[in-house]
């Protein structure tokens, strides 16, 4: 099992033991104000990631063959669902970031939230995380 | 307030959605300003014509394309005495507001701006009445230009004098505000530009489901509305012009029944309104319109903005006690729409949060970017009010507000 799959299974574990979605959400609150606030240098244009009702933005390095992503949102449930994903894609190389799909959402009943109907930018978010990757792993080849 | 309880219950029983249950709770449904509910006899409308009458109009000799095209066309009549058209070929049936305003932008930039006119619209415009314009200037170097708004999220016409030059072909503003509610003194606009010699477009999307309009009253020059933000079915919409301007403008989509006869070397033009209604038209769309009117006339244009007005009152009453809340306007006149933040929290997480107690509202932006750039907000929380809704559903409202006013302490 790679390691995107692993932290996948730890995120649902933490998930599961909700029962009800108001303690669901409270947890991704929670999330959101614990994920460190992006340095305001990273809050680019260039790095912005436009949803229709939440920004999302996203910055990306490449050390020792790994991908690190920083992130933010301007909404704090955006911001908790998006600690989830650099929790779940940071710090891994790039094919494993290009070749997961991230099903571990399916079992967290997070995967409303990425449904292009979702006016949120994480769908692009997770778009833009897997372009990085393959950029870092063309220019490194 | 009793009887008009009594009032809205019978409504409610007409509208067969509103007895839909979301997340395991009672649907409350206050995102009118998005998409009205319809009534039964609406549903009924579309199916019955369907199940009995569907047939092309305008075109067969046989008996239900003779019978669908007289239904078409009463309904054109119904809708032109609605908004008090002086003649029917002043109806034009389109998919709704927005291609009202692309058709008009279109055809009336072609037929009258040139490089260097301007275009008059608002700073509270809905995309739909900001885009099409510049798309026309853009083809024909025109420059949009811009009606200001003050702090309680009114237009300010302080200087629309000096806005309105020689150079200004068309003013293009909403009747009412989607993103606030605000009621704009079109009569003024209309009447300073008319000074001037100035057409005038009105977009009425979020002004027809909640008072009477008199189009001639008004005098403006040209009015839009969609059928579903009015009980009626998606996909449908009118353009009202007046018939001495739509007469001088050209066409728009080209096809079947938008023409009298067709050479290779030269295609004659019908007349107004087939001249631009290209192709089959949304036949159940119409008649669906037109029952969506005659239940509003049978409930009553006077009841109706009677019954919205007491709800509206009570709603911002309600709201206006829970600490924190800030309403994005304090405008003198407005409708059953009521925009507001709470606190700090961002409306993306206020309305996912909400939607889970039940309560159907709409955050974001509204379509009206410049409008939240101006109030430097990334979008607001917006209730939207219609005949069927309660009191004790703005107080459901209220409860979903405060539990998640808790959930960000």
């Amino acid at each position: 099992m790679n390691t995107i799959d692993k932290i996948g299974d730890q995120i649902i574990e933490e998930f599961s033991q909700f029962e009800d979605w108001m303690d669901k959400y409270n947890y991704l609150i929670e999330l959101g104000k614990s994920l460190p606030i992006i340095d305001e240098k990273f809050r680019t244009e260039s790095n912005l990631i436009n949803g229709c009702q939440s920004k999302v933005w996203l910055s990306a390095d490449y050390n020792d063959g790994k991908v690190i992503f920083k992130a933010d949102s301007d909404a704090i449930i955006t911001k908790g669902l998006v600690s989830v994903l650099i929790r779940a894609l940071s710090n891994q190389s790039p094919d494993e970031i290009i070749m997961n799909e991230l099903s571990f959402l399916d079992q967290t009943g997070l995967k409303a939230h990425l449904s292009p109907t979702r006016s949120n930018g994480l769908l692009s978010m997770i778009k833009q995380m897997k372009l990085y990757a393959m950029a870092f792993k063309i220019k490194n080849s | 307030m009793n009887h008009m309880i009594s009032d809205i219950e019978k409504i409610r029983a007409d509208f067969p959605i509103l007895a839909t249950n979301v997340y395991g709770k009672p649907l409350v449904y206050l995102d009118n300003a998005a998409t009205t509910q319809k009534p039964q006899v609406v549903i009924d409308t579309l199916s019955s014509y369907y199940s009995t009458m569907n047939a092309n109009i305008h075109r067969g000799t046989h008996y239900l394309s003779i019978e669908a095209t007289e239904a078409y066309e009463a309904a054109r009549r119904n809708i032109a005495a609605f908004i008090k058209a002086s003649s029917s070929s002043e109806i034009i049936f389109t998919r709704g507001t927005t291609e009202s305003i692309n058709l008009l932008a279109d055809t009336f930039s072609r037929a009258f701006i040139k490089s260097g006119d301007e275009i008059l619209v608002s700073e509270m415009e809905h995309h739909s009445n900001i885009v099409p314009w510049q798309l026309a200037a853009e083809k024909s170097g025109a420059t949009v230009k811009v009606i200001p708004m003050n702090d309680l999220g009114e237009l300010v016409l302080d200087n629309l004098d000096s806005l309105l030059t020689t150079k200004t072909r068309i003013v293009a503003v909403a009747h009412v505000s989607n993103a606030l509610g605000t009621i704009h003194p079109i009569e003024e606009i209309i009447r300073k530009a008319h000074e001037k010699g100035i057409p005038v477009f009105i977009d009425g999307a979020q002004a027809i489901q909640h008072f009477s309009v008199d189009v001639q009253q008004l005098d403006c020059d040209f009015y839009a509305f969609s059928g579903h933000k009015m009980y009626a079915p998606m996909g449908i919409g009118v353009l009202y012009g007046k018939e001495k301007y739509l007469n001088q403008l050209p066409p728009y989509h080209g096809g079947g029944e938008m023409i009298k006869t067709v050479f290779f070397e030269k295609t004659i033009y019908n007349d107004l309104p087939f001249r631009f209604e290209a192709g089959t038209p949304n036949v159940s769309g119409v008649l669906g319109l037109d029952a969506a009117i005659q239940y509003m006339l049978e409930t009553g244009m006077d009841k109706i903005e009677k019954i919205e007005e007491n709800l509206y009152l009570y709603a911002l009453a309600k709201l206006g006690e829970i600490d924190g809340i800030r309403f994005l306007s304090r405008a003198a006149h407005k409708t059953s729409v009521i925009s507001f933040l709470i606190g700090t929290i961002h409306p993306y997480d206020a309305g996912t949060l909400i939607d889970h107690f039940g309560v159907a509202i709409r955050t974001g932006h509204h379509c009206a970017q410049p409008l939240m750039d101006r109030l430097k907000i990334p979008g607001t929380i917006r209730a939207s009010l219609a005949i069927y809704n309660k009191p004790s559903e703005i107080d459901m409202l209220c409860e979903a507000i405060i539990k998640v006013k808790q959930m960000f302490l």
